[in-house]
């Protein structure tokens, strides 16, 4: 696979760091901390910090432009998740919508030209899965204590034996799925943009991709919430 | 009939391929990662096709089911809408799971530095 070619590092060469277009390239601690996904991230991070700076630098009853925007969106995000959660659900709401608007610029990031999505590399979406799943163990653990054990026992108690090891076989496909569902999708496109570009580039056949690619990087990030939601709520609703 | 005495032939031709192809020191290993590579190449290729298959049906009783759903009932069809893009996801989220068994496959081989120092690409 080529490898593409990415501003930061580019920057990063030109100020002597040493950087490397892949993992399998790095062997310092340095490599491994400039590398491609860990610096897009830190990109990324930049830019919702800022956005949510301008977006809240002065907050009125009445909001306007930036502020009603941010307004309408995380609103509509929250009432979802109570939908789905229950009202005592409310407080993970910051994780859900954080980890939603990563995913969601992150997935975007990797449609523009020179810059390299974080999510197309299976460590980001690695530690977005285990964040999640883990949030939902520290939750039940929270809610019910030592009676959580009693989610994992099925709703007979001498089909235990059966039922509790594919319910923990579950539970670690939860973090296989989450993570290889995001991570496929996102490197998947860009490895249909790079070959299109590739054998048909001048004639602009990698535009229907990029229309797409700018669909999935939606759903998924919007799949990758749901199903965050859905977890949180198996794990705060009684188990029966 | 004739069709399996032919891809009979082809995979024998193949065979025959990596060893003519490796004449020199280790060339046993070296036809066995060859043949190796050849081997999970043909999986690869075969994978992806049956899981994409699959993935088309599975899909395309989603979207007849909803599609009947919203010509019943037009005014549903936000929630119609909503609820057929996230099965959708899931069903495809299965298919992109073979995906990246072909990727790991082609990409991530433990003979792929073997075959590059074959073809020249690196040092093997």
């Amino acid at each position: 696979m080529e490898h593409p070619i990415l501003f930061l590092n580019l920057l990063f060469e030109k100020l002597g760091l040493p950087v490397v277009a892949s993992a399998s390239e790095a062997h310092s601690f340095w490599q491994y901390l400039l590398l491609p996904h860990v610096t897009y991230t830190w990109v990324i991070m930049i830019l919702l910090f800022v956005l949510g700076a301008m977006a809240s630098k002065r907050l009125e009853m009445v909001p306007r432009g930036g502020q009603n925007f941010f307004e309408t969106v995380l609103v509509g995000i929250e009432n979802f998740m109570i939908d789905v959660t229950g009202e005592e659900g409310r407080f993970a709401f910051p994780v859900i919508a954080t980890l939603g608007f990563f995913i969601l610029f992150s997935n975007y990031m990797g449609m523009v030209p020179g810059f390299f999505a974080p999510t197309a590399s299976i460590n980001t979406t690695l530690a977005c899965a285990l964040i999640v799943v883990v949030y939902t163990h520290v939750i039940g653990i929270r809610f019910h204590g030592v009676k959580y054990i009693k989610h994992f026992m099925g709703p007979i108690w001498w089909l235990t034996p059966l039922i509790m090891p594919i319910e923990l076989i579950g539970h670690f496909a939860r973090v296989l799925s989450l993570s290889i569902r995001l991570f496929g999708n996102i490197m998947g496109e860009e490895l249909v943009l790079a070959i299109l570009f590739f054998l048909a580039g001048l004639y602009l056949a990698p535009l229907p991709m990029m229309f797409l690619g700018l669909f999935t990087g939606f759903i998924q990030a919007f799949i990758f919430c749901l199903l965050s939601m859905m977890y949180f709520a198996g794990a705060i609703e009684e188990a029966h | 009939m004739t069709k399996k005495v032919g891809l009979l032939t082809t995979l024998f031709l193949l065979g025959l391929a990596t060893v003519a192809l490796a004449q020199d020191a280790g060339a046993a290993e070296k036809v066995e990662g060859l043949r190796f590579f050849m081997y999970s190449a043909i999986a690869a290729g075969f994978g992806i096709a049956i899981a994409a298959f699959g993935c088309g049906i599975g899909q395309g009783i989603a979207v007849k089911s909803s599609v009947e759903g919203i010509a019943r009932n037009p005014e549903a069809s936000g929630k119609v809408t909503v609820t057929m893009l996230i099965g959708l996801a899931m069903i495809e989220s299965l298919c992109i799971y073979a995906l990246v068994v072909a990727l790991i496959l082609i990409y991530a081989n433990p003979v792929s530095s073997l075959i590059q120092g074959f073809v020249g690409l690196a040092a093997h």
